[in-house]
């Protein structure tokens, strides 16, 4: 499918899903799904975001769409709300098959939900959850990118995000464990252990694709003695896409599986792989939708639990990483969660030539594949690069060899983005890489 | 000409602050119900100490990122919005209204610094009014209301400047600058002007969030 990449308003990127989806559209339809939202589900913020909002554009550069598309307002966060809020508010059912498929383009496509525009919102406008609601009146109107709806479906199907069966996903655990042992003979994955510490959890796209990352984090577990488990049943997948997609509903039922099946195990609490938007699922999002104020079992992300073994002298360095490393601040972990100085400390434990890029923490900017953006396909692999020359610019000029991007969608966007951008002699990298080559290991057979 | 001046400093004024105290009271009241029947997350992870934080951050000029991102507009912002609320409060000329018609008394500007802050008031609006003709992302967003927004509270402070310094006809100027005076103050609950009352509430709201949920930064 050739991508036409118009930078003007009303450029239509054809997308079978939410093409389809409109056809089935009738006005009585739109009012439905319309009333719906703004009547029942959405209250104080929707109306008052759009009635207090004062449209002074200072959001607008703090938006790496907006800037890596030299200013063109269509891409500022209040020009993306334009064309899809007040859009909607404003025709309501009378809103046209043109004026809808650009909304679900925008809203799915154009805007990762980084939160980046409402630190510089002088009113303290929160963009992304406006842009999450239209995402929702998007879902229930049928109108989702095919590839982002795909993966919807796994999770109601599968529980997981990949299709993985639950003979495949035990199977990945016990290679994995088999290979592991050949290097730490007294290694194990314990499956279900009930009362352990810890329940491991994953993302799907580790079985499928990086199932080394299962193997890093087991040597981690082992050598750093503690007492774990992970699930052989569905609920061991934290992933969400149906955060993304407005399938509140489904994403409900993955949190509720999640959680319970934490709760089955006894667990004291739950360490979580390098994941941001998982995260963000768990004890923002997902949590509040069921009901639980805070998660119901303790989350920890695996950043912080590096830190911790770390802080505890579980986890010893055996040899410096000598490689320039710089860090990228995942959006849903740095501005969702103010873990930008654990990683820190962590980089600074392994790492020997730390190069900081700028804007960082919480100012960083987003790698342009997270909110859903990447997982509706490579349709929108072309807007992705072109929404964020200004990461590839801030990569460059580090000058470090390594970027640690602690996040699996970050990971794939600034992938593309370094390709798309010709920069050279960068690669990138997990936290649990760089541990894994450089932690003590007690229990490894030397040779 | 005498009843028309008896008319906006007496029914039109009590209904203008009627309208005004009222209906922002309603308009506070509303957007309270409405995040507690619909859109409780508002409620539950409000936080006093994180939502002030993040006000002090905001509303202390170059505190935050953005602020110091675009310093002129940081001052004209500033400047506006200092002279906006401290003029109709605390001018001389008001200070007695308050005292002929009520007896209440309290402190006032000097002539020469309330004059000062109103030319701001109106040097502002006309730099507000070039961003919207001038900036791409400003024009892109900008729409009939948030014109009739500037003009509403551009023509108290204008016509208010020249019945002070009694340019033009003074009687006619007095009774528009009442009457615009009036508008502006009506207008609060019911358009964009409510952002006075409810934008400390949206930056409290999001300083929550950031502060206490997400433990990061929102400046």
């Amino acid at each position: 499918m050739e991508l036409a990449v118009k930078k003007t308003e009303g450029k239509v990127q054809a997308d079978v899903g939410i093409r389809k989806g409109l056809e089935g559209l009738t006005p009585e339809k739109i009012k439905r799904a319309i009333d719906r939202v703004f009547n029942a589900e959405t209250g104080a913020r929707i109306k008052g975001y759009k009635e207090i909002c004062v449209r002074c554009g200072l959001c607008a550069d703090s938006c790496h769409y907006y800037l890596s598309h030299d200013g063109d307002p269509v891409y500022s966060p209040v020009g993306k709300v334009k064309q899809t809020l007040w859009k909607l508010l404003e025709k309501k059912e009378r809103i046209s098959p043109e004026e809808l498929e650009r909304a679900a383009l925008v809203a799915y496509t154009e805007c990762n939900l980084c939160r980046r525009c409402s630190m510089y919102c002088p009113i303290g406008i929160d963009t992304a959850y406006i842009i999450s609601v239209v995402r929702r009146i998007c879902h229930l109107l049928g109108i989702t990118p095919q590839y982002i709806q795909d993966t919807a479906h796994s999770h109601s199907v599968t529980m997981n995000q990949m299709w993985v069966k639950e003979d495949e996903w035990t199977d990945s655990l016990l290679w994995q464990e088999e290979e592991a042992r050949e290097e730490i003979p007294t290694l194990r994955i314990p499956l279900d252990k009930e009362g352990a510490d810890i329940m491991y959890s994953v993302i799907a796209p580790e079985p499928k694709f990086q199932p080394q990352l299962i193997y890093f984090a087991a040597v981690i577990m082992n050598e750093c003695g503690m007492d774990w488990t992970m699930s052989s049943l569905p609920g061991w997948d934290n992933s969400d896409m149906a955060m993304f997609t407005g399938d509140l509903e489904l994403m409900g039922r993955l949190k509720r599986v999640h959680f319970e099946r934490a709760q089955k195990l006894r667990v004291k609490r739950i360490v979580m792989g390098e994941c941001g938007h998982a995260f963000r699922s768990i004890y923002d999002v997902g949590n509040r939708w069921l009901g639980w104020h805070m998660y119901p079992v303790e989350v920890i992300h695996a950043i912080e639990f590096y830190w911790q073994m770390l802080q505890e002298g579980r986890l010893k360095v055996a040899r410096k990483y000598e490689k320039p490393v710089t860090l990228h601040d995942p959006c849903n972990i740095v501005r969702g969660r103010g873990l930008h100085e654990k990683a820190r400390d962590v980089v600074r434990a392994f790492c020997s030539n730390f190069i900081e890029m700028h804007p960082n923490r919480e100012h960083n900017y987003c790698c342009s594949a997270g909110g859903g953006v990447i997982n509706c396909g490579p349709p929108y692999k072309k807007v992705r690069v072109q929404g964020n020359r200004i990461k590839a610019e801030q990569l460059k000029a580090t000058g470090a060899e390594v970027i640690i991007a602690p996040c699996h969608n970050c990971h794939s966007g600034l992938k593309d983005i370094l390709e798309g951008y010709d920069v050279k002699g960068m690669g990138l990298s997990f936290f649990s890489e760089i541990i894994y080559e450089c932690m003590e290991k007690p229990s490894a057979i030397q040779g | 000409m005498h009843q028309v001046y008896g008319f906006v400093v007496g029914p039109l004024a009590w209904i203008a602050f009627a309208v005004f105290v009222l209906g922002s009271i309603w308009k506070i009241y509303s957007m309270y119900r409405s995040a507690k029947t619909r859109d409780g997350q508002v409620l539950a992870y409000w936080n006093f100490k994180y939502a002030l934080r993040s006000i002090v951050h905001w509303y202390v000029p170059f505190w935050s990122v953005n602020s110091r991102r675009h310093p002129f507009v940081t001052i004209v912002t500033f400047a506006f919005h200092i002279s906006v609320i401290a003029v109709p409060i605390f001018l001389l000329a008001h200070v007695m209204l308050w005292d002929y018609y009520h007896g209440i008394r309290f402190w006032s500007l000097s002539e020469g610094v309330a004059d000062v802050m109103t030319v701001l008031v109106i040097l502002a609006c006309l730099f507000f009014a070039g961003r919207r003709i001038f900036l791409r992302e400003v024009r892109y967003v900008t729409s009939a209301m948030d014109w009739v927004v500037l003009i509403i509270v551009f023509l108290p402070f204008m016509t208010g400047f020249l019945a002070n310094h009694q340019i033009g006809p003074y009687q006619v100027m007095i009774i528009l600058h009442i009457l615009f005076g009036e508008i502006m103050l009506a207008a609060v609950p019911f358009t964009r002007l409510s952002h006075i009352l409810l934008a400390p509430l949206a930056r409290g709201y999001i300083g929550s969030e950031f502060g206490g949920v997400r433990k990061a930064k929102d400046w």
